[in-house]
This record gives C-alpha cells, sequence and structure tokens, in this order.
C-alpha cells in the first residue's frame, strides 16, 4: 500500500469544539439525485443526507461535479431526476420555493462575485433590505456586525475593487451571513487567493464552525478538512464514491481513486 | 577565517532604519521644454509642426474675416452685399431677421413663444434630477409630471387632456400595484389595460371639465411646430422612450421564453435592417392608409414613434453588449442571495451593464438628434427645412447657405457636445473599480 501523507493542521488556530454538534435533524436531504448538462450526465444517483451542524468537505479531481452538486442544492443548476429537500422544502420547478431556499442558503463562490457598483456596506445590506425587507437602519447594523465578525468593519464604504482578494471573501462571506442563513455553501472559497491570504479566509470559516453553522465546502484544503469537517466526501466522475469521518477518510481510505487523489493532492 | 566566509559577511545585510518616503524628482519644466519635446523633437516632427501651423493660419485667415467682419443689419442679401461693398463678410442679417422662424417654424404663434421657451427651461430643472445624482432628489415629481407639462405648453389646448393623461398613467400603476403580487405579467397587462379603459372613458369627460374648469391655452396644432423647437422635440421625446423600450428589448432577447425572445430578435433585426428615411416615409404616408380617414393620428406623432423604434433598435443592441460583457457569477451571485429577477436586474445587472452602455448609449442619442434633421424630408420644417424651404426660398435670402447650415451646423454642435462631455463626466463618476 502507499504511504499517505497526512494533512498537517497544526499551523491553523486551534479550534473551540463546544457549540459543534451535529444535531439528528435533516438540514439536506438528496435522494437519487440526477444531472445531465445536455447528453453528458454530471452527477448519477447523489443520496446524500445533511444534518443539522454539519461540517461537510467535499472533495475531489476536477470535473468531477463538485460545484455541481452544491450548485443543485440552491437550485443555481436544476436537477433532472430525483429528489433535495433543503430545510424541510422540497426543490421543484416553483420559483417561490426556490427563492425561499436560497435566501435560507448562504453560498460563497470561488470568485467572491461580490456586485462591484456597490460598497461593502451595500452589498451586505441589498438581499436583506430587498429579500427580507428589513429597515435599512436595521440592515446596516447586521453588516456592521458581521464585516467586524470577519475583521473588515473599516472597509465597509470602500468599493470591492479596492479590497484585496482575502478581505474580498471575507466580505462575501459576510454578505451571506447577513441573511441569517441556516446553511452555507462554499465552492472552493481559497482557491482563487494568494498564499498569504488563505489562512484569514479558512480562520473566518473555522470560526464559522465554532458557532455551529451547517457548512458543504468545497475544497482542497485538506488540513481545514481534517481540523474542522465531521465528514469528508470524494467524489469522482459525477458519484460520491466514498465519504468518512476525517480521521479514517485520512487514515485509512478504502477506494484506489481516493488514495490516488489523497497522494496526489497531499504529496508534493 | 576562510575568504569566503569574510565574503558571506560582507554580503549579508539586515536593514536598520527605514527609508523614509521621498518625493519624486521635479522634471525640468516650463513651455520651452514641453514645445522642445512636443513639436520639434526632430527634424521630421519640425518640419510637420510649421506645416500644421501653416494650414490653421490658412483656414483662419480664410474665415475669420468672414465672420467678424459679417454683416447684423440687413433686411435682405442684396443689403447685406451693398453694405459690405465688395468686402468679405457673412451676412448674419438673415439669422436676426429669420431668428423666431428658426427656432420656431413659421407657423407658430408669435404671442406664444414664451410657451415653448419656458418649457425648454423647465426640461432642464426636470433633467437635473435624473442626470446628476447629487441634484435635490425632491425634484423629481416634477420630473414625472413634465412630460404633462411640456405637452401643455407647447401643444396647448384644455390642461385637462395632459392631466387626464398622467392620471391613465397613474390609474395603470395603482393596477400593476395591485396585480403584480399575482405575476408580473398578470400586473404589466392589467395596467396597460386599466390605462386605455381609464383613457378611452375620460375622452367623454373632459369637454365637461373643461366647460367646468376652463383652464385652456391657446391650442397649437402639430403641423405649425416647426424649427429648431422640432428638433428638440423629436430629441428628448425620442431619447427618452427609446432607452426604456430598447432595455426592455435587450432584456427580452436575452429571455428564456421563447415568444418574447424572438420577437425582440425579429423587431431588432428588422429595424436594424432599415434606413431610418424609408421609416419616415412609412409614418408619413403608409401609416395613412391603415389610419381610419380624418383620423387625428397627428404626423409628428407617428414620426416619434418610427425615431423611437429605430433608435431603440439600436439601444437594445449596445445595452445587449453591456449585459454580455456582465461575468456570469453576477447573475448568481444575485440569484444566490435570493433576490428575484426584476430585483436583480433592477438592483444588480443594469447599474453595471449600463454603466458599460454609456457611451454607446450616448452615441445613438447623438445620432437620433442629428437624425431628426431628417423630417425636412418628409415636407416637415424642423430647423434644417425651414432654411431649405421658407428661408432659403424667400427672394430677400436667397442664396445665404453658409451663414444658415454654419449656425445649424453650430447649434447642433453645442447640444451634441454637451451630451458628450455630460456622459464623459458620469463615467468618471461611475468609475468604482478604480477610485
Ligand atoms: N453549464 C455547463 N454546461 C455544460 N457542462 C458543464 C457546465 N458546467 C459544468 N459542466 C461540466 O460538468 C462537469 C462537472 O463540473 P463541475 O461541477 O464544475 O466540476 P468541479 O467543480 O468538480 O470541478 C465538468 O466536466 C464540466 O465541464
Ligand atoms: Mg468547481
Amino acid at each position: 500500500m502507499t504511504e499517505i501523507p497526512q494533512p498537517h493542521p497544526e499551523n491553523l488556530t486551534p479550534i473551540d469544539r463546544s457549540h459543534m454538534q451535529v444535531s439528528d435533524e435533516e438540514a439536506i436531504e438528496i435522494v437519487g439525485m440526477n444531472k445531465w448538462f445536455g447528453q453528458f450526465h454530471v452527477l448519477r444517483d447523489i443520496d446524500l443526507t445533511v444534518y443539522r451542524g454539519e461540517r461537510i468537505v467535499i472533495c475531489g479531481p476536477s470535473g468531477s461535479g463538485k460545484s455541481t452538486l452544491i450548485r443543485c442544492i440552491n437550485a443555481l443548476e436544476e436537477h433532472q431526476k430525483g429528489k433535495i429537500v433543503v430545510d424541510g422544502t422540497e426543490l421543484s420547478s416553483n420559483l417561490r420555493n426556490i427563492d425561499t431556499i436560497r435566501s435560507e442558503v448562504g453560498m460563497v463562490f470561488q470568485h467572491f462575485n461580490l456586485f462591484p457598483h456597490l460598497t461593502i456596506l451595500e452589498n451586505c445590506t441589498l438581499a436583506p433590505i430587498w429579500v427580507r425587507k428589513t429597515p435599512k437602519k436595521e440592515a446596516e447594523e447586521t453588516a456592521m456586525h458581521f464585516l467586524t465578525k470577519v475583521k473588515i468593519p473599516e472597509q465597509a464604504h470602500k468599493y470591492p475593487g479596492q479590497l484585496s482578494g482575502g478581505q474580498q471573501q471575507r466580505v462575501a462571506i459576510a454578505r451571506s451571513l447577513c441573511m441569517r442563513p441556516k446553511i452555507m455553501l462554499f465552492d472552493e472559497p481559497t482557491s482563487a487567493l494568494d498564499p498569504e491570504m488563505i489562512k484569514e479566509v479558512l480562520d473566518t470559516m473555522i470560526e464559522l464552525a465554532e458557532e455551529g453553522m451547517t457548512m458543504l465546502v468545497v475544497t482542497h484544503e485538506m488540513g481545514f478538512a481534517r481540523q474542522v469537517a465531521n465528514r469528508v466526501i470524494f467524489m469522482d466522475q459525477g458519484q460520491i464514491v466514498e465519504q468518512n469521518e476525517p480521521e479514517a477518510f485520512f487514515g485509512n481510505p478504502q477506494n484506489e481513486r481516493t488514495k490516488l487523489f489523497l497522494s496526489q493532492i497531499l504529496g508534493h | 577565517m576562510s575568504d569566503t566566509h569574510a565574503q558571506a559577511a560582507q554580503l549579508a545585510f539586515v536593514r536598520t532604519e527605514t527609508i523614509p518616503p521621498a518625493p519624486p524628482p521635479v522634471a525640468e519644466a516650463g513651455i520651452v521644454k514641453w514645445l522642445r519635446e512636443n513639436l520639434f523633437s526632430s527634424v521630421g516632427n519640425t518640419l510637420l509642426t510649421l506645416v500644421s501651423l501653416w494650414a490653421i493660419w490658412w483656414v483662419l485667415s480664410a474665415t475669420m474675416p468672414w465672420i467678424f467682419n459679417g454683416v447684423w443689419n440687413a433686411d435682405s442679401l442684396r443689403e447685406c452685399r451693398e453694405i459690405l461693398d465688395g468686402a468679405t463678410g457673412a451676412c448674419w442679417a438673415v439669422i436676426r431677421e429669420r431668428w423666431t422662424q428658426l427656432l420656431f417654424g413659421v407657423t407658430y404663434p408669435a404671442d406664444s413663444y414664451w410657451r415653448p421657451t419656458l418649457a425648454f427651461v423647465l426640461l432642464f430643472v426636470a433633467l437635473a434630477p435624473v442626470l446628476f445624482p447629487k441634484a435635490p432628489r425632491n425634484l423629481l415629481p416634477f420630473t414625472a409630471i413634465y412630460p404633462f407639462l411640456a405637452y401643455f405648453l407647447v401643444w396647448g389646448g384644455s390642461v385637462w387632456v395632459p392631466v387626464m393623461a398622467a392620471a391613465g398613467f397613474v390609474v395603470g400603476y395603482l393596477v400593476f400595484q395591485r396585480l403584480v403580487a399575482q405575476s408580473f405579467a398578470m400586473g404589466f397587462f392589467g395596467a396597460i389595460a386599466a390605462a386605455l379603459v381609464f383613457w378611452s372613458l375620460s375622452g367623454l369627460v373632459t369637454p365637461t371639465l373643461t366647460a367646468i374648469a376652463p383652464v385652456t391655452l391657446e391650442a397649437v396644432p402639430s403641423r405649425d411646430m416647426g424649427g429648431f423647437m422640432l428638433n428638440l422635440i423629436l430629441g428628448t421625446v425620442c431619447v427618452s422612450l427609446s432607452l426604456p423600450i430598447g432595455i426592455a428589448l435587450a432584456l427580452g432577447r436575452q429571455s428564456d421564453m421563447p415568444i418574447i425572445k424572438w420577437i425582440c430578435v425579429i423587431f431588432i433585426e428588422f429595424i436594424r435592417g432599415v434606413p431610418l428615411i424609408t421609416l419616415l416615409f412609412v409614418a408619413n404616408v403608409v401609416l395613412a392608409y391603415f389610419l381610419p380617414p380624418n383620423s387625428t393620428f397627428d404626423l409628428i406623432l407617428r414620426v416619434i414613434i418610427m425615431i423611437t423604434m429605430f433608435a431603440s433598435a439600436y439601444i437594445a443592441e449596445v445595452v445587449r453588449g453591456g449585459l454580455a460583457a456582465l461575468p456570469k457569477g453576477q447573475y448568481e451571485a444575485a440569484a444566490a442571495l435570493g433576490l428575484d429577477y426584476p430585483q436583480a436586474m433592477r438592483l444588480i445587472i443594469l447599474p453595471q451593464a449600463l454603466k458599460i452602455s454609456i457611451p454607446g448609449i450616448v452615441n445613438v442619442a447623438v445620432g437620433l438628434f442629428k437624425d431628426t434633421t431628417l423630417v425636412s424630408v418628409i415636407a416637415m420644417f424642423d430647423l434644417v427645412g425651414m432654411i431649405r424651404g421658407p428661408i432659403l426660398a424667400s427672394t430677400e435670402w436667397n442664396g445665404v447657405y453658409w451663414e444658415l447650415f454654419g449656425f445649424a451646423a453650430a447649434l447642433f454642435f453645442v447640444v451634441c457636445y454637451g451630451i458628450s462631455q455630460y456622459s464623459q463626466w458620469l463615467e468618471r463618476q461611475l468609475q468604482t473599480e478604480r477610485r
């Protein structure tokens, strides 16, 4: 058997696990879900149940369908077969359902996708004001609260273009949090960042995990996975190939493809 | 101690103090340096400079005496020539003598000139809150009533006609508010239907209202409009109508609904494939066949419809370019936050797409404004129509081409240059990425 190098979580901040409890309440239930892009079968028979408070890391080679999977959860992509239930609401083509689900599920993108024509504060207050109908003043207070949490309250009146990548990604996280979502989805949140900025974003995500947020994170930061996740999922060719607790996942991967992937991503 | 060790010790370096920031060196300054660097840096450059200077002098020496030696007081070209007595000089007297005709046309009642003039001045008040973010917001209600007020001022007649027209919009809006909760299409078509019903009913009560409260101005029929006023009316009305229609067409062209998409595509492609002048002839002649005889569907309205259709097709394509330039992530981020389609468009997509489209939109607007002179071809007496028709055809001023067309060019230049400067200012204002 090839020796799998292990991720090193030592250089990450130690974390407080007192609030990180997984309940037996279902946050997301995916049953027999399939998706095609034209003739191309991207996702095949996905079954996945996510319980409240879980921190799930999804990894896998590029093109394996990780992004597509989490984008199906908030209906940025439409699935063609099977069932997705988010927070008790089934995703159907009913637009009203979709908007409800989207406002309960926060999403952070690889390329931040901040709105460049709005200030940081306006980026954060826009959805609460227009979707939740929160009064402007209250929305601004909430926004400042979360901007303080991601440690950039002083940037509130700047525009996204004036911030570094790491700062922009933290704003994107704060913007999602302002909607007080029950579930957060992250699609490779650090892979567009320079190395020195990765840590500040991961620290923010760790803090979120410590507060008990339900998180689905597509990432190749295996240190983060080992330290924060309670479950790691490996996907390949549109299928969930293996899932396990991080200890077992990294220590004793079962599938050959998982082993190959881990040795590629961890071995240098 | 070995040699290499000593060398390494010399190479090793630790900075102990920070160098304070210093201003950049002041470059050699002065006009002489600028001249030398930009105009006389080489033999070729020097030669070019001299040739250009000569060309400028040649143009100015030919035109300046003509312009400044011009005659302002005369009643005919012949009188001008007598005054000049062989010297070079323009006959500006024509502009002075035909001033009101150039601005308002021949038939607009002279004692009512103040009305379009007032409408023109108020136009700036109405535009201010739209064009300048810093202008007081409480002018916006005035902007909303301005179109009706301007109509009343320019066309005159009973005040109840524009009031009822405005009320129709209010009724439509209220119905829209009621029904939009069910679906956008429902609200949209419900509003149109309600407004149409209201307008047809209001046609019955307007005479009564006028009898009760006779607030009227002398009515001026459309065929009496002329001069630069006509260009301004057509320009402002068509630009302000074609912008929203163009945006709607651009969005429709992107739509997932095939019917809407194809209607927009066909409209845009058809209109862009036809010269404006043919559309104007259609407005002038062909439309008349489809209308009931003696119908009051007036010519200006028909021309406005045609120019608006023409310009909105172009604006649609400009806006489509802006929409295409936005990264897909902007749509996704808006959707992921739970914004619905109208909100995402209004708050996220259009502000950015329109900003990108400003130069293109201004290009269309400036072109449209100049194209309003084409109406002279269908026997409307706009500024160019006035010059070509009544003024040049008159016995007094037959042959004063340069002065009149120069004046027309100058008027158009002022307006178009103003629009262009405004758009550049606006682009700088909206520059958030690199601010
Ligand atoms: N909009 C799309 N249309 C067609 N194919 C797509 C689209 N989006 C993604 N794909 C394809 O689906 C596969 C999975 O993509 P993705 O979910 O982005 O993978 P990952 O995030 O794991 O790298 C890839 O082969 C990709 O080329
Ligand atoms: Mg991806």
